[in-house]
């Protein structure tokens, strides 16, 4: 039983990571009908840019402001990245073929990932403790103030996220844009700052969920924006890519599985489960656990 | 009916990569009329209307409303100016609901006018009924009512409505012609598309022919309805 609560503890850290970082792919997607392949490299490059906001403008302070600062600054400096590679790699492509946007998203992966790695140096970088490693033994099971952060802000970034997108006249704006763009704009909706906003959104997110990844994992090197954009994207496929609560869900389940993987069968396996269990659920339901559209009479 | 042109089209040119689809077309609506354009497939009409709301640009050539050159304007901004569509094929979000395809109509209000909202439902009292109920599931009938009433919710001052009979039993194309002339009734300005040409020179003040990207014909409603030339190709009528 200690090992299943343990794994549970663990599983949902890592989820809410996966599902912060899942919803910068959906959203696009959605929207755009494209897979940004460089979403991966700009979470890697967030936790890259807290490491700089938090040796050269905070001067190493670890108070609470100071962290609260490196993540908006980092969520900051990311968005406006974010706005960059949509005006520069996708939106001079918005008419041309989907393949030609696909490699474009691969080009700029490779940009950001060599672009760290120009910045930062190839060796692994120690990410600062921002947060103290405060413990909590629960019965054997050991719960830290890190896990309990993650997972607290990343339930509310998500939960208002999903207010914003129901509730809000942008939000209204942005389904409508991901449903059928010319319709939108026949509402009167600007469908390019709808896009902009998108990244903007899914950029921010995105860093935070860099951020946590350096906060628990501490090492982080200038590549590791694949792995994670990896297990994030297969979250947002088994969710229903294009659906935003379908994120949330996938990427909490598959923190979770590969948590109880690594728990009950070895770590080392992990990745081959992860695999396996997207495609039993692609056979099963190919558009995704939340991915069900209504048909369009025509 | 006044005389003053409310919005007019002149000598438009719109070509998809080297084949041109409008060679030239030139046409006025006046405030409060009816006006309609008629066609067989491929003439041009969709065309004609997707320009005006420039989904397509112009190759050459103006479209102005009250005087404003639209062509040079991002599609966004046109409805605010008042110039809204019905699309062809009516185009509704159908994974969101029927209120929330009306409220999605009135964006570029700041505030969304109740008083719109009220007679769009008088209007067409079955979306009233399934406001709750997902576009995608109505009936084809009933999702061209959401596409007219989507339309209105900007309280626009002309309204573009592109083959609202598409696909209809002919029932519910009296039904949805009956209501538009409701809308115009209302002092609305109606740009109408149609391939139904009988039933759309019954309402209408005007008309003209598109025939492959050029205006063939044009007149009174009356004239063309009596027109040989109109009762031959789209009548079906041999005199």
């Amino acid at each position: 039983m200690d090992i299943f609560l343990q794994q549970l503890a663990n599983g949902l850290t890592i989820g809410s990571i996966f599902a912060l970082v899942a919803l910068g792919y959906t959203m696009v997607y959605g929207v755009m009908k494209l897979i940004n392949f460089a979403h991966g490299d700009m979470v890697a490059a967030s936790a890259f840019v807290g490491l700089t906001i938090y040796t050269q403008v905070m001067g190493q302070a670890t108070s609470l402001f100071a962290v609260i600062a490196i993540f908006f600054l980092a969520a900051a400096v990311m968005a406006c990245v974010g706005i960059m590679l949509e005006r520069l790699a996708y939106r001079p492509l918005r008419e041309a073929p989907r393949l030609s946007a696909v490699v474009s998203a691969l080009g700029a992966s490779l940009m950001i990932q060599n672009g760290i790695m120009l910045i930062w140096g190839p060796q692994m970088r120690i990410f600062p403790e921002l947060i103290p490693q405060v413990y909590w033994d629960i019965n054997g099971v050991v719960i830290s103030l890190i896990q309990v952060i993650i997972l607290a802000l990343s339930v509310t970034l998500m939960i208002a996220l999903y207010l914003f997108v129901e509730k809000t006249r942008m939000g209204a704006a942005i389904r409508a844009s991901a449903i059928d763009q010319d319709a939108a704009r026949l509402m009167g909706i600007n469908v390019n700052k709808v896009i902009a906003l998108i990244f903007i959104i899914g950029s921010s997110l995105g860093a935070v969920g860099g951020l946590f990844i350096g906060l628990y994992y501490r090492g982080i090197t200038f590549n590791m924006g694949w792995q994670y954009g990896l297990y994030a994207f297969i979250a947002a496929i088994l969710g229903g890519i294009g659906n935003i609560p379908g994120a949330m869900l996938g990427g909490m389940m598959l923190g979770l599985f590969q948590a109880f993987i690594a728990g009950y069968v070895s770590s080392t396996w992990a990745d081959a489960f992860t695999f396996i269990l997207l495609i039993l659920i692609l056979i099963v339901r190919p558009t995704g656990l939340l991915g069900e559209r209504v048909a369009e009479k025509v | 009916m006044s005389n003053d042109v409310l919005f007019e089209i002149k000598d438009l040119e719109v070509s998809y990569g080297s084949i041109a689809a409008l060679k030239g077309i030139s046409l006025e609506v006046r405030k409060g009329e009816i006006v309609t354009i008629l066609g067989a497939n491929g003439a041009g009409k969709t065309t004609t209307m997707r320009t005006i709301s420039q989904l397509l640009k112009a190759k050459s050539g103006s479209i102005k409303f009250k005087g404003q050159e639209l062509t040079q304007l991002p599609a966004h901004k046109i409805v605010k100016l008042g110039v809204s569509q019905s699309p062809e094929g009516r185009k509704v979000f159908g994974i969101l609901t029927v209120e929330e395809n009306l409220m999605l109509g009135a964006f570029v209000k700041t505030r969304m006018n109740k008083e719109t909202l009220k007679w769009v439902y008088q209007l067409f009292p079955r979306l009233e009924e399934r406001r709750k109920q997902l576009a995608g599931t109505l009936s084809g009938g009933e999702q061209q009512m959401l596409a007219i009433g989507r339309s209105l919710m900007s309280d626009p001052e002309m309204l573009l409505l592109d083959e609202p009979s598409l696909g209809l039993a002919p029932i519910l194309v009296k039904a949805i012609f009956e209501q538009i002339k409701m809308i115009a009734n209302k002092g609305l300005t109606v740009l109408l598309v149609e391939q139904n040409a009988k039933a759309a020179l019954k309402l209408a003040d005007r008309g003209y022919v598109l025939d492959v990207g050029k205006i063939a014909l044009s007149g009174t409603s009356t004239e063309l309805l009596a027109s040989e030339k109109i009762q031959e190709a789209y009548l079906g009528k041999k005199s």
